[in-house]
C-alpha cells in the first residue's frame, strides 16, 4: 500500500476517535494539538500530580472520558502525536504547523480538522472588566486548576453548558450566588419533544436544576443583563439585570461567567476556503460537508463541535464518521453497516441540538441593541457606537468591512469572541437579516505566532 | 479581597516562587502562570486601550487576554503556560513600544 499521510487537528474526542479507526486501518496519522495534553475541551486532563477522580472531574460523562483517554493511550505508539503545536496556515495541500517557536509545512492526502467550539459571547457593558470569564474559561479554571474564579460567581448566558458549570461549581464548593438565563423557561417546554430523542441527557439537564436548587442558588430565566459594575482597577463588584417580570435586580458578585453555548472553530476550514453556508437556527455560518464530514474543498475532512456544535458524545461519532470517509476516498473500504449505525446516531445528535437551539436560543436582539457605549471588541476596546458608525457614516455593508474600518474582529482574538456580536449589529443597523452581514473572512496566521516564528517565516 | 481565584482542592502541592514586576510571589507546582498570578492578585495586566485592568477571558489560548512577558521580553499567554520556579514575570513589554503581529 502506497504510504498517504493523513493529518487529525485537534486531540479531543473527535480527534481520537478520527486517530483511532485510522490506525485501525493501518495508517500512522499526524495527531496536532495546541495542547500540553490530550483530551481536548471536555476531557480537558489535570496537570501531573493532581488527584481529583474521573467521577469529581466528569461526573456522569466519567466512563466516557475515562473511555477516550484509554484509547489514546492504547494508539499513542501507532500515531505521530505531536503536543503543543498550533496548526496555522493551510496551502498548496500542506498543513503549516508551529512549535516552540518553529514552522513546518506537512504535506497531507487527507486533512481531517478537529478543532472544537469556543464559548459565543454577547457583549455587556462592563463584560471588559477584570472578573469576567467566559463561561468555558470558568469550567478549565476549575476542572484543570481546582480553582473558581471569584469568591462569589455568577452565571449568566443561555445554553446547557450554564447550568452544567454552576452545579459543577456547587459540587466543588464554591460560591455560586446566582443563574442568570436570558431565554424565558417556557422555551424549554417547546423544545421537550425533540430533546426527549436523548433521554438520558434530558435527565442529565433536570438533575443539575435540582443540584443548584439544593443548593439555594438563585435561577433566573427570561432575564436581561443591564451591566457588570465595578472599577478599572479591582474589576468585576456586582451586576444589575432585569427579571422576567421586567423589575431590575442588582446583586454583589466579584466573577462573571458568560456564554450563550457555542460557536464552532472554523478557521482551518476557511483558510482551506472550504465552502460556507449560513445555518439559521443557529444564525452562525457553517462550513459545508457530506454527512459524513466531506468538507467541499480537495482532501478536507471536518469532525465534532468544529464542524457543528453537536456535543462531545457526536464529537466521537463524527470523528469516526471522518475517518471512515478519508479512507474510503483513498480507497480504503470500510464497514458500510458501522457507517449506517453512525449516521443513525448523528440524527438523534442533531435533533437534540435542535432542541437545544429552541430551548436556549442565542438572544440576537439583545447583541443587535447593546448599548452605544459598551465595548464589543475586547482585545482593542472597541465600542458599539463606533462599529455603528462604521455603518452609518463610513457606509460599511457587510461585517468585512466593519472590521476594516472600525478595528473590531481584527484584535488579538480575530473575531472570535465579537464576531457573532458584530454582524447582529451590523445587519440590525442596515435593517437586513443577519446572513446579510456576512461572515468574518479568516487569515493565516489562525492565532498570533510568537515574534520568533514570524521572523523564520518572513 | 486580594486573590481573584479561589482554591477549592488539590492544594497538597509543591510551591513553586517566581516574581512579578519584580515581587516575589508563591504559588503550586501544575499551576498555570494565570492562577499562579490570580491566586496572588486581581489581574495580569492593564489594557493597553485604557479600559482597566485585565485578567484573562477564555483560559484556552484562544481570546490572548492574557499576554504577559518574561523580563528578556519574551511574551506569555498566562493561561497556557506552567508557572515554573524562577520564572520572572513583567506585566508589561519591556523595552520596546506596543509590537502588533497578530
Ligand atoms: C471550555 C469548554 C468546555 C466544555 N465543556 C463541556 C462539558 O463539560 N460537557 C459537554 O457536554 N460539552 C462541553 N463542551 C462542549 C465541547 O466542545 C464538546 O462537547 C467536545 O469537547 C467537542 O469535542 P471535539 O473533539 O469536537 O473538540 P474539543 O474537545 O474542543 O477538542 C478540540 C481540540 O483541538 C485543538 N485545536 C483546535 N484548533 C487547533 C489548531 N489550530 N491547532 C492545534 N490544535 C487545535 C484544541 O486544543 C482542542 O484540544 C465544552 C466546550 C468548551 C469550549
Amino acid at each position: 500500500m502506497v504510504e498517504k499521510r493523513v493529518i487529525v487537528v485537534g486531540a479531543g474526542p473527535a480527534g481520537i476517535r478520527a486517530a483511532e479507526t485510522l490506525v485501525a486501518a493501518g495508517i500512522r496519522p499526524v495527531l496536532i494539538d495546541e495542547g500540553r495534553r490530550d483530551g481536548g475541551q471536555i476531557y480537558r486532563r489535570q496537570p501531573d500530580g493532581f488527584t481529583r477522580s474521573y467521577e469529581t472531574l466528569y461526573g456522569t460523562e466519567a466512563a466516557r472520558a475515562r473511555a477516550v483517554h484509554d484509547t489514546f493511550e492504547a494508539i499513542r505508539d501507532r500515531i505521530d502525536y505531536r503536543a503543543e503545536t498550533l496548526a496555522w496556515n493551510v496551502s498548496d495541500g500542506r498543513l503549516w504547523t508551529a512549535r516552540d517557536g518553529e514552522a513546518e509545512a506537512i504535506p497531507y492526502s487527507a486533512l481531517i480538522v478537529c478543532s472544537g467550539a469556543t464559548d459565543r459571547l454577547l457583549p455587556v457593558p462592563g463584560w471588559n472588566r477584570a472578573g469576567v470569564f467566559s463561561l468555558g474559561g470558568s469550567q478549565i479554571a476549575l476542572k484543570a486548576q481546582a480553582c473558581s474564579i471569584g469568591s462569589k460567581v455568577v452565571f449568566m448566558g443561555s445554553g446547557p453548558l450554564l447550568y452544567l458549570v454552576a452545579a459543577q461549581y456547587v459540587k466543588a464548593g464554591a460560591n455560586v450566588a446566582a443563574v442568570l438565563d436570558t431565554s424565558p423557561f417556557m422555551k424549554r417546554v417547546r423544545a421537550a419533544p425533540f430533546m426527549a430523542v436523548l433521554p438520558d441527557l434530558l435527565f442529565a439537564g433536570v438533575g443539575l436544576m435540582r443540584t443548584l436548587k439544593t443548593a439555594g442558588v438563585r435561577i433566573a430565566t427570561g432575564i436581561t443583563p443591564v451591566s457588570i459594575e465595578g472599577s478599572d482597577d479591582t474589576g468585576v463588584s456586582g451586576i444589575r439585570y432585569t427579571d422576567g417580570s421586567g423589575r431590575e435586580q442588582h446583586m454583589d458578585c466579584d466573577a462573571v461567567a458568560m456564554g450563550w453555548h457555542l460557536r464552532p472553530e472554523t478557521q482551518l476550514a476557511d483558510i482551506a476556503r472550504c465552502d460556507f453556508a449560513f445555518d439559521a437556527p443557529t444564525r452562525q455560518w457553517l462550513p459545508v460537508t457530506d454527512d459524513d464530514g466531506r468538507a467541499t474543498s480537495d482532501g478536507i475532512y471536518l469532525a465534532g463541535d468544529g464542524a457543528r456544535v453537536l456535543g462531545a458524545r457526536c464529537a466521537e461519532v463524527t470523528g469516526r464518521l471522518a475517518a471512515m470517509a478519508a479512507l474510503s476516498d483513498m480507497g480504503i473500504a470500510g464497514d458500510p453497516a458501522a457507517r449506517q449505525s453512525l449516521l443513525a446516531e448523528k440524527a438523534r445528535y442533531r435533533r437534540f441540538a435542535q432542541g437545544l437551539a429552541i430551548a436556549f436560543p442565542w438572544p440576537h436582539e439583545l447583541a443587535a441593541n447593546v448599548p452605544d457605549d459598551t465595548v464589543v471588541c475586547r482585545c482593542e476596546a472597541v465600542t458599539a457606537g463606533t462599529l455603528r458608525e462604521t455603518v452609518d457614516i463610513g457606509g460599511a455593508t457587510e461585517t468585512n468591512r466593519a472590521k476594516s474600518f472600525s478595528r473590531v474582529g481584527m484584535g488579538r482574538c480575530q473575531g472570535r469572541y465579537c464576531g457573532n456580536a458584530s454582524a447582529e449589529i451590523v445587519a440590525a443597523m442596515r435593517r437586513e437579516p443577519v446572513e446579510a452581514a456576512g461572515r468574518l473572512r479568516t487569515q493565516a496566521p489562525v492565532k498570533p505566532l510568537s515574534i520568533a516564528t514570524v521572523r523564520n517565516e518572513a | 479581597m486580594t486573590a481573584r481565584f479561589q482554591r477549592l482542592a488539590e492544594t497538597d502541592r509543591a510551591e513553586v516562587r517566581f516574581t512579578v514586576d519584580g515581587t516575589p510571589l508563591s504559588a503550586l507546582a501544575g499551576d498555570s502562570l494565570l492562577t499562579a498570578m490570580l491566586t496572588n492578585g486581581l489581574s495580569v495586566r492593564a489594557s493597553e486601550f485604557g479600559d482597566g485592568n485585565r485578567a484573562g477571558f477564555c483560559l484556552m489560548a484562544a481570546c490572548q487576554d492574557c499576554w504577559v512577558w518574561t523580563e528578556a521580553g519574551t511574551r506569555l499567554r498566562a493561561c497556557s503556560t506552567l508557572a515554573e520556579d524562577g520564572l520572572a514575570i513583567s506585566t508589561q513589554q519591556p523595552g520596546a513600544a506596543w509590537l502588533k503581529n497578530a
